[in-house]
């Protein structure tokens, strides 16, 4: 296999405690080694900073709604997608891109895994079908669970081995990789057209609520011992005046450990917080107010929490969620199209196209508030950037994230001259708060790579650069010497690579994408529990009688899995 | 010794029941259990005698000889780098496999894209982009829903076991009272056999019931004074009687075909149906499904849809980016317009389906493949018919079911002969186009094989302008 160095980049990685120190990184047979023969290939890095792949804890990118919301949106594809390049397939779609596109985009912000955020289980085989046509990166799918009859009912009696050896037979069957928590109850309530607001509200029929399914699943999550902590979308999103519910949904987490053999230190992973950070009573700008610090000083003050930001990037975009009721209380908003799936028995996914545009205060408040808590973030190793691809914006937006966290006077720059309520924005949140406020190269690195890898419990796979790991590794043209007085020189260097290694293999190179047919991998759990028969006997009389489909054509077949790279959790040992 | 084989989904309808149970014996099928008619048969055709076992390509004289798979796989390569807008139309009837096969092959050759929604429910998805589709599984239906409306869609033939499995009569965890629990709602011109299982029966007059949506919305948002007395041929007090059941209604699901995305209105009959969909989510639960035809005719709007962007009439010509605009860029329009020059028909007939004036213009002037297990009626005309293993029988693969969920299907025989599947067909035309590329064949429009057809095939030939 090819042998390359990258030489005289400055390098970031946190995981080594490496801070902008100029060294070469040495890749042989896919993998990062100490030293390289000489006829290595060489990329010269000098001037540019070195960084490990990074690692998405959060996007939807693959699977029935995010088709949904390419299938019933041809105009985000009508002038908002790039010509074909050189090396390269069709890329179409703007805030919901083709496979292809998502591949390759990732690739150019020199990502190489993305963990997709909702897997219907009984849409699992379409998850995994665009995954194969998903060029570059490696992906995870984390199981939808919160709303599934089978653990409502184990919750509800209190049977957690009963739990686990259902959550690990779905973690087997859809080749998942975590316990997903979407509107806990909540959404199995919209399958009346109901909700549940807050942790409290009981779940029609099932008899149980939120914060009963949220300990639950906890408790199901370390008692199988998982690589990742559960990852919760708590009640209430987008409503003014949420935060409380979003400080009860945290406060579940006390009382509970991680228990795990991944060096993951979490029990709940909170995401796209920023929606769920909001004061007031109404959106008006004279009632909506930032609880952004609220929030984070008790994340800060707990160990046990990870949150990624759900950032908003002021763009046109599709929104699409697990959380049904909460995109029909969205159109209801914005009055535009409404696309929306209940599947049986798991859990309902809606879809709204939406415009976060600046020249609304709202707009300009959410964007304030999903900075603002990248900023309180005291321990950057448990706060981490993501849009909730393509919720809060698209993913390919990363770059200008990263300039308005890594530059004061990009981010002023959106108040003074982008939002038309500038004022009214600073008066409602704590931006104004922030104006100095500037995350190092170093702590980027931390919340995208080294911070989220641990959080996922991949931390031996990806976001590092130490020697013997999968050589996946992004060079950018920012000298952290000599870093660039334009801010935009951030956005432009982060969104598209100098040069990106997957797996050891060079997929951009002086910006361009040479190769995108290398091997990929479809990360899951294997988790191993203890026979359980009633939970055998339970799952066939639901097949028996509710599904719609057999039991033997639920579970994904091997022949639909491409590239399955499984971690093996037991605990019957 | 015969084989039992239990769950296997069935390659008829858009239903796509996985339950079905098939006795094989030697690479025979011996029995089908479960299945209805029409499914049943399309397992016994496979056994049967006068299936094609090797590619074929038609002769000067009208009949046709076997050739091998390479020189078939040939023919269609350089048919499709030649020609300068191909056009591949089908894929009701394959499995997703070889619908992102034929993804690749297509934008290779510049082609346009299509499938059958093109001429079926393709004015849904018109409706679907402007208004959105609030929809679910069929399990929802299933466990749920205690009012159901069947409108303009006749599943007692066209979807011979979608009221027992889902719609009508089964008994879910919310609706164990199966179809006594369940008030069942027909909105047709005909009184059909669907609408003999019904509850209520409302004949509405054909091409209008666009009328009688409105009226529906009328009252749902409390305009009840202003409804006529009769609309579509339906007395008032009939509508407010089922507006009624709707309101009283926990959960409340329409099923719609073809009767409204293709009569008088098409896209707006669906749009308005979505819209009082919207407006019965105000009071109680609703929701809403298209009751696609073959067992994965939604596979290929799901699968361009994240390969392009679009679920159907894709143009990809342009080589720089795909192109979606119905009625410019799709399969009989643009036979109309003469635009294609080359033409695959795919798991499906186009000759069976296309109005006879656009598919004369194909049959008759463009070099034309036909892929398809069986002799249809475009294999009768096609310059080259190139058999392929049937899904759900000879080979399995992904399908979507009407709902979009994806069911797995099974082979239970091998291979008849040992022909290929679609995916691997599809994947060598790839190969075969890159190898040709690289020998210097080019797209010059110039078509050195394509042979007028002999006056014994039934089809007029447009005397030149």
């Amino acid at each position: 296999m090819t042998e390359y160095i990258i030489k005289n980049g400055c390098v970031v990685d946190p995981t080594q405690g490496i801070n902008s120190q100029k060294m070469d990184i040495c890749i042989k047979d896919g993998k990062f080694v100490d030293k390289v023969s000489g006829a290595a290939k060489v990329i010269d890095a000098s001037g540019k900073l070195v960084m490990a792949a990074g690692v998405d804890i959060h996007s939807h990118v693959a699977g029935p709604k995010v088709d949904m919301g390419r299938l019933f949106r041809p105009e985000d594809k009508l002038f908002r997608s790039p010509m074909r390049g050189k090396n390269t397939r069709m890329e179409m779609g703007f805030s919901v891109p083709s496979t292809t596109k998502t591949g390759y985009d990732y690739a150019r912000l020199g990502f190489s895994f993305v963990m997709e955020a909702a897997m219907p289980p009984l849409e699992a085989a379409h998850v995994h079908e665009e995954i194969r046509d998903t060029p570059i990166i490696d992906e995870g799918a984390m199981p939808v669970l919160a709303n599934n009859w089978f653990l409502l009912e184990y919750f509800k009696n209190g049977e957690i081995e009963n739990a686990g050896a259902y959550a690990s037979w779905i973690l087997n069957a859809t080749r998942g990789f975590a316990l997903k928590c979407v509107n806990p109850g909540g959404t199995e309530a919209w399958g009346w057209g109901l909700n549940c607001i807050t942790i409290h509200d009981k779940v029609p029929y099932f008899d149980i609520t939120p914060a009963e399914i949220v300990a639950g699943l906890m408790e199901t999550n370390e008692y199988l011992r998982l690589p990742h902590s559960v990852h919760v979308h708590a009640n209430n999103l987008g409503n003014p005046g949420n935060y409380t519910t979003t400080l009860d949904t945290l406060k579940l987490a006390e009382g509970f450990a991680p228990n795990n053999d991944f060096g993951r230190e979490q029990v709940m992973h909170h995401t796209h917080i920023q929606f769920h950070c909001y004061g007031g009573e109404s959106f008006k700008s004279d009632s909506f107010e930032s609880k952004s610090k609220e929030v984070m000083d008790y994340v800060n003050s707990r160990k046990k929490l990870t949150v990624d930001i759900g950032q908003v990037t002021l763009d046109e975009t599709t929104t699409m969620t697990a959380d049904g009721p909460f995109e029909y209380h969205l159109t209801h908003m914005n009055h535009l199209k409404w696309s929306n799936v209940d599947v049986e028995l798991e859990t309902a996914a809606g879809i709204v196209p939406f415009v976060y545009d600046p020249a609304t205060f709202i707009a300009g408040a959410q964007w304030a508030i999903g900075l603002e808590i990248a900023l309180f973030a005291k321990d950057k190793d448990r706060c981490f950037v993501t849009t909730d691809h393509p919720n809060a914006g698209p993913f390919w937006r990363y770059p200008r994230i990263y300039k308005w966290l890594l530059s004061a006077k990009a981010r002023n720059d959106v108040i003074e001259n982008q939002l038309k309520y500038g004022g009214k924005v600073i008066d409602r949140t704590y931006i104004g708060e922030l104006a100095d406020k500037e995350i190092t190269l170093y702590e980027l690195a931390q919340m995208t790579r080294s911070g989220v890898a641990k959080a996922l419990g991949l931390k031996d796979m990806y976001g590092s650069l130490k020697t013997g790991l999968a050589a996946n590794v992004a060079v950018y043209d920012i000298d952290p010497a000599n870093l660039p007085s334009d801010p935009e020189q951030y956005e432009k260097a982060f969104g598209s690579c100098f040069a990106f290694f997957k797996d050891g293999i060079l997929a951009v190179e002086d910006h361009e994408i040479v190769n995108y047919s290398m091997p990929k991998k479809t990360v899951w759990v294997n988790s191993i529990v203890p026979e359980n028969k009633q939970v055998k006997r339970d799952i066939r009389d639901k097949f028996l009688h509710s599904y719609t489909i057999a039991l033997d054509n639920y579970a994904v077949f091997d022949e639909h899995v491409h590239n399955p790279y499984a971690i093996k959790v037991d605990i019957t040992s | 010794m015969s084989e039992v084989i239990k769950n296997v989904a069935c390659p008829y309808c858009g239903a796509c029941c996985d339950d079905l149970v098939v006795t094989v014996e030697n690479g025979k099928i011996l029995e089908v259990q479960n299945a209805c008619v029409i499914g049943t048969e399309i397992y016994h055709h496979a056994s049967r005698e006068g299936r094609v076992g090797s590619p074929r390509m038609r002769q000067p004289d009208g009949t046709y000889k076997d050739i091998t798979y390479d020189e078939a796989i040939d023919y269609t390569a350089r048919m499709l780098i030649k020609a300068k807008k191909p056009l591949i139309y089908g894929f009701g009837s394959t499995n997703c496999e070889g619908q992102a096969a034929a993804g690749r092959v297509a934008e290779e050759a510049g082609a346009v894209l299509d499938n059958c929604a093109s001429i079926c429910h393709g004015s849904s998805f018109l409706a679907i982009f402007d208004t959105g589709y609030p929809s679910c599984t069929l399990g929802e239906v299933k466990n749920r829903a205690d009012v159901v409306i069947y409108w303009g869609s006749n599943a007692a033939h066209a979807h011979p076991r979608h009221m027992s499995r889902y719609g009508v009569f089964p008994r879910g965890f919310f609706t164990n009272k199966g179809h006594r629990g369940r008030k069942v709602i027909t909105v047709d011109p005909r009184y059909t056999d669907t609408a003999r299982c019904s509850d209520i029966f409302l004949q509405v007059k054909q091409g209008h019931d666009y009328d009688l949506f409105d009226a529906f919305r009328m009252v749902m948002r409390g305009y009840v004074d202003d409804v006529p007395e009769i609309v579509a041929g339906i007395p008032k007090e009939k509508i407010l009687e089922v507006c009624d059941i709707i309101k009283m209604g926990r959960y409340v699901h329409i099923f719609f075909g073809m009767g409204l995305c293709h009569s008088d209105g098409r896209n707006h009959n669906v749009d308005i149906a979505i819209n009082l969909v919207r407006d019965i989510n105000e009071i109680t639960k609703c929701t809403i499904m298209a009751m696609r035809g073959h067992y994965n005719i939604a596979g290929p709007g799901v699968v361009w849809s994240w390969q392009f962007g679009f679920p159907y009439c894709i143009d990809l010509s342009k080589g720089s980016h795909a192109h979606m605009n119905p009625g410019e860029t799709s399969s009989v329009d643009l036979a109309n317009r003469g635009e294609v020059d080359a033409f695959i028909n795919i798991g499906t007939d186009a000759g069976a389906h296309f109005p006879i004036r656009s598919f004369e213009k194909l049959g008759s002037r463009v070099p034309m493949v036909t892929i398809d297990p069986s002799v249809n009626m475009a294999a009768t005309v096609s310059d080259v018919h190139i058999p392929v293993a049937i899904v759900g029988v000879e080979t399995g693969g992904i399908c979507y079911r009407m709902d979009n969920v994806p069911i797995q299907y099974r082979a239970v025989v091998p291979p008849y002969n040992g022909i290929l599947t679609d995916e691997e067909l599809f994947n060598r035309i790839l190969n075969r186009m890159l190898e040709l590329k690289t020998e210097g064949i080019e797209c010059d429009g110039k078509w050195e094989y394509a042979k007028p057809l002999p006056s014994l095939i039934p089809v007029k030939i447009e005397p030149e302008a």
